[in-house]
Formats: structure tokens, C-alpha cells, sequence
């Protein structure tokens, strides 16, 4: 709050439909993103399924910060800071592993796979100090949802459930693409790195207004189904959850469709061992909805995003560097399907994919574009008037519609507000 | 075992080849790159290392056939963003060894390193990679049956990769 004129900083930058250029471009707003979001809110980190033994470990990150998820020989995962609380040397240099404990290479101290401190070299020289006062720097706050795991660096707030809000239900649907009720990943990530702020990554993910000219060139000659989803015509629909979570539904149009496992351009009798599986486990008719339905297309605020058939993980850099963390979904009882899983997504995400070469193109325009500073303003009133409320009170639009940024700016005003 | 002379001539064949392949693909020459493959040629550009498993892994580019003709495809729509304008490139070849001259299958190994200056919209971007091919001569003529490239900083966060490696 400007103490002078009454006005906040954020009003001034945010409108209801219009935000201010320079909120991609300026590194102060970049580092008061990183305390006021990233290190504050719940960030996705990993899933449990990456840990799925004691003693194993993969490394992840909260925007710059490397964490180490382990799951320790209670079988509990654990966020652990890569920082050796002696002099800050990083403990762990690799991306996996088992380990029933990380020896830091500079003094070798050495760390119990929980973050504890068990030992020291030439101990003698540290008599009367607490190891307890010395372990691993850790997420403050772990929760999982549906095998998800998130981190937040805030004491208190809400808990992972209340942030996640009417979201959770989209990975309630997805987990039950699975026979068994279970994501699991496993096929590894491609690490795509863009020139470009992480918000006009986040953004485009529910942004249903670009596939149709972005993606031109793939849809064309792929004879792809998806580019009539994203037309003038479609029933699909952008929701905005609230707590910076967006969604792409699709479900309208698949419905009209009315055949199971066409969300995924293929059918029953393409994959008799899932459908088979399906059936046994959620009985004829809920099984053939879930497979009409498809999976979700959502954007968990700020940096898990669910399309479809592939999960990314946005990682901020700094103001003009990102990563995007991608992987196929892979779904626990389903082989079949696991592999038609992995094979479209490599064709379409990754750097050099099919569709994500272009949307990072564009992210990549964008950052430069901005950088221009008339008009200063970037117009995000597409669909204002015509938004409503769906049955349960969320704000929904035309498919095309920017709903999902006009939620993304009004909750990341929230959370920059204090400052 | 190919007598000395038989393998210099088909050292200077593979040669040639490559020095061909790499120029089409800097020249940004898509259907006549599309003609080296093989009608059941795979293009594999493997991410998080050279020896992962590319049926249970993500790999960066895992074509098989039909595939690399989308690809190409793609490109020449003039509407692939990321290629137009299309990226300024120059790759060197070097290190070409004939690895294992008549293997089982009658395809013959090979392998080069590369050094690729990228210039984009972007940026300048510096690529390196070992690559891995097998060729087999279809109707008196060098093709390729396979190509691997082991981007050398293939386990990092890389920038967009949409020129033909
Ligand atoms: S910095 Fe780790 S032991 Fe000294
Ligand atoms: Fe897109």
C-alpha cells in the first residue's frame, strides 16, 4: 500500500481486464513473486510414485531452489533443501537415486535420508553442539493429494485441500482413467527451457483462444481432432476455480461424441485389455462415462499442469528464464494404454514437439513483445460479458474465452497484495 | 573383413553422405532429407542420457517412419512458428567412424560428432552431439535406416529444438 496516495501497487497493475506489461519484465516484481508465491503458497514438487521404495530419492525444485524428495525407511517422503547446513555446499549431485543417507562432498558431513544430521568428520572439534540444531533445511509444510505431493514454505495458511478447492476434483477424474485409481510417473521428463516468463506459460495453458492459429501447422497435416474442440462452434468450456486454478473442459464435446476413449482419438476395441480392466472395476456404466469423459485439462496454480495425456511442471528461473518439466501420465493397471500414452506425447511436447515448439515460440515473442511499451497494456477481456457461473458457482466461458487469466490475475493479486 | 581398398571407398561413400545430410539439413532442404530414410527408418534423439529404453522413456524425438514424414510435413506448411523464420544454421562433422562393417542385419554402422551454431529469433544456440547411424545401400544408393543423435547436454533443461539435428 502506497501510504501517499492510498492506491496499491497491484491496482495499478492489475485490472479486471487488463494487467500491466510489465509485471512479465520487471526482476523486482520477479523476486516478490518468488517470496510471495513460490515460497509462500503450495508449489507442486514430485509425485509418490517416483519415490516408490524406502531409501529412494529424486531431485525436484521449488522455482531456483533444489529440493530432494526422499522417502525415508519409514516410508515417509520427505522435501529436503540441497544445501548442507555446514557452509551451503549442495549434498546431492544427482537426479535419483537410493540412498539411506547424503554426504556432503566438501566436509563430509553426513545426512540421514529424513534431513538429520548423524555425523560429522574429526568430531572432536564440535563438543557440546546439538546435531538436532543443525539438520537439512526442509518445505516447511508436505501434503499429498491423490499421490501428489506439494510443498509450501509457510508456517501456516490454508491446508493443501482448501488451496486445491473445486480443483480437486479434476485430479479425483483423473486418477480414475486408472483401474486401480492411481497416476503413476514413470517414463521420465523432458526439460524444455524457454527464453520467457513463467506467467505466459501458465496462462496459455487454459488459453483455448490460440490452438486454432498456433497449432495450424500440425493440426493440418495430422488430420488431428483437436483443432474443432478450440473453434468458434465448440461447447467446450474455460472454468475458472478460483485460487488461480483453470480449466480447459472438454467434456461437452466428448459427451456429444458419445464413444468411450475418443477424448484420445481411439477407441474400445483399440485397447480391449483397458476397457476390459475398466469394466471390472467401476461396473459397466461408470466405466464407459469415465471413458467418454477423458481425462482433465487443468492448470493447478502456479505450476502443475494436467493436459490431458501429459503432465508439466513449470519452474521460474528468474524473470526471463523458464522451465517446463514434461512427462507422459501414466496410469496405474493400464499398459495399453501407458504406451499410446508415451508415444503421443513425445510426437507432441518436449522441445522438439510437434505443439510445444510453437507455444514456445510464442512464449518467447511474447517476452520480447512486451518489452515494447505502447501500448502498456495486455487485453484480457475476451468473453467478460458473456461469462456466468456454472451449477456449482464457478465462472465459466466459451472455450475461447479468457476466463482462466482473468482468474489467475485476480488470485495472484491476492497474493502480492501484503507486500 | 572388407579389404583396405573396399574400405576406404565406402569410408569416402559414407563420407559424402554425411557431408550431404548435414548440408540438406542446415539448407533447411526437407523432402530431399526425407529421401535419405529408409521406408522403415527411426530418428531418435534420446533425452537423460544415450542408453535409455525409448519404449518405456521420453525421449526428445522417437520417429518412426510415418512420423518423420509428419515432421516434415509440418515444416513445410510455412506455419511451424518456431521454423519461420527458419533458424540460420551451420553444423561441422567430424570423428566419422565406420564402427562395425557388416554387422548381422547387413546395415552398416557409423558414427560423427557435431558442432551446430544455431541462429534464431532467440538467440545463438551451440549444439553438440554424437550420432549414431545405420545405413544400408537401397538400389545402389546410401540410406539411412537409423539415426540416433546424443545431444551432449542431452540431461539439462534445452532450449526449443525444431531444425532438423
Ligand atoms: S559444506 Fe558440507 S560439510 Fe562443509
Ligand atoms: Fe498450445
Amino acid at each position: 500500500m502506497n501510504m501517499m496516495t492510498g492506491v496499491s501497487p497491484w491496482e495499478r497493475l492489475i485490472r479486471p481486464d487488463r494487467v500491466h506489461g510489465s509485471l512479465y519484465t520487471d526482476p523486482d516484481i520477479f523476486e516478490a513473486e518468488l517470496k510471495n508465491i513460490w515460497y509462500r503458497t503450495w508449489v507442486y514438487v514430485g509425485h509418490e510414485s517416483e519415490v516408490p521404495n524406502a531409501n529412494d530419492y529424486v531431485v525436484k525444485s521449488i522455482g531456483p531452489q533444489s529440493v530432494i524428495m526422499t522417502r525415508d525407511e519409514q516410508g515417509k517422503v520427505n522435501l529436503l533443501l540441497n544445501r548442507c547446513s555446514h557452509r551451503g555446499n549442495q549434498v546431492c549431485s544427482f537426479e535419483r537415486g537410493s540412498a539411506r543417507s547424503f554426504t556432503c562432498p566438501f566436509h563430509s558431513w553426513t545426512f540421514a535420508n529424513d534431513g538429520r544430521l548423524v555425523g560429522y568428520a574429526f568430531p572432536d572439534g564440535y563438543e557440546g553442539q546439538d546435531k538436532a540444531q543443525l539438520a537439512l533445511g526442509r518445505v516447511t509444510r508436505v501434503e499429498s493429494y491423490r499421490g501428489f505431493v506439494f510443498g509450501s514454505f509457510a508456517a501456516d495458511g490454508p491446508t493443501l485441500r482448501e488451496h486445491l478447492g473445486g480443483a480437486a476434483e479434476t485430479i479425483d477424474r483423473l486418477v480414475r482413467t486408472s483401474p486401480e485409481g492411481e497416476v503413476e510417473i514413470t517414463a521420465g521428463f523432458l526439460k524444455h527451457r524457454v527464453k520467457a516468463n513463467w506467467k505466459f506459460i501458465l496462462e496459455n495453458e487454459c488459453d483455448g483462444y490460440h490452438p486454432a492459429f498456433v497449432h495450424t501447422s500440425i493440426f493440418g497435416v495430422a488430420d488431428s481432432m483437436i483443432g474443432k474442440l478450440y473453434g468458434g462452434a465448440s461447447t467446450a468450456l474455460t472454468r475458472d476455480y478460483g485460487n488461480g486454478h483453470t480449466e480447459i473442459d472438454l467434456r461437452p464435446e466428448f459427451r456429444k461424441r458419445d464413444a468411450p476413449m475418443s477424448w484420445f482419438g481411439t477407441s474400445e476395441e483399440r485397447l480391449p485389455d483397458y476397457t476390459a480392466r475398466m469394466k471390472a472395476a467401476y461396473g459397466d456404466t461408470a466405466a464407459r462415462e469415465i471413458m467418454i469423459d477423458g481425462t482433465p485439462h487443468v492448470m493447478i496454480f502456479p505450476n502443475l499442469f494436467i493436459a490431458e495425456i501429459q503432465m508439466f511442471v513449470i519452474q521460474p528461473l528468474g524473470v526471463d528464464d523458464s522451465v517446463q518439466h514434461v512427462t507422459a501420465l501414466q496410469f496405474k493397471g493400464a499398459p495399453d494404454l501407458n504406451r499410446r500414452l508415451r508415444q503421443q506425447t513425445m510426437g507432441s511436447v518436449g522441445p522438439a514437439g510437434f505443439l510445444l515448439a510453437d507455444d514456445s515460440e510464442m512464449y518467447e515473442r511474447c517476452h520480447r513483445g512486451v518489452l515494447a511499451r505502447n501500448p502498456e497494456w495486455i487485453f484480457l477481456g475476451r468473453g467478460e460479458k458473456r461469462q456466468r457461473q456454472d451449477e456449482l458457482g464457478f465462472t465459466v466461458g466459451h472455450v475461447t474465452d479468457e476466463v482462466p487469466s482473468r482468474g489467475i490475475w485476480t488470485h495472484y493479486r491476492n497474493l502480492m497484495e501484503p507486500i | 573383413m572388407l579389404s583396405r581398398e573396399s574400405s576406404a571407398t565406402l569410408m569416402s561413400a559414407i563420407t559424402a553422405f554425411l557431408y550431404r545430410e548435414a548440408r540438406l539439413q542446415d539448407e533447411h532442404q526437407y523432402e530431399a532429407w526425407e529421401k535419405l530414410w529408409t521406408d522403415d527408418g527411426v530418428y531418435w534423439v534420446p533425452a537423460n542420457g544415450a542408453d535409455i529404453d525409448p519404449e518405456r522413456q521420453m525421449s526428445i524425438i522417437y520417429d518412426n517412419r510415418s512420423r518423420i514424414a509428419l515432421r516434415v510435413r509440418q515444416l513445410m506448411t510455412g506455419k511451424h512458428f518456431t521454423q519461420t523464420p527458419q533458424s540460420n544454421l551451420r553444423r561441422l562433422i567430424s570423428n566419422i567412424e565406420l564402427m562395425d562393417e557388416q554387422p548381422d542385419d547387413g546395415d552398416i554402422a557409423v558414427a560423427s560428432n557435431s558442432l551446430i551454431f544455431e541462429s534464431s529469433l532467440r538467440d545463438d544456440t551451440l549444439w553438440a552431439a554424437r550420432n549414431e547411424y545405420r545405413l544400408r545401400y537401397v538400389d545402389g544408393e546410401l540410406r539411412m535406416a537409423s539415426k540416433k543423435v546424443i545431444l551432449v547436454n542431452n540431461d539439462k533443461a534445452i532450449y526449443t529444438l525444431s531444425f532438423l539435428v
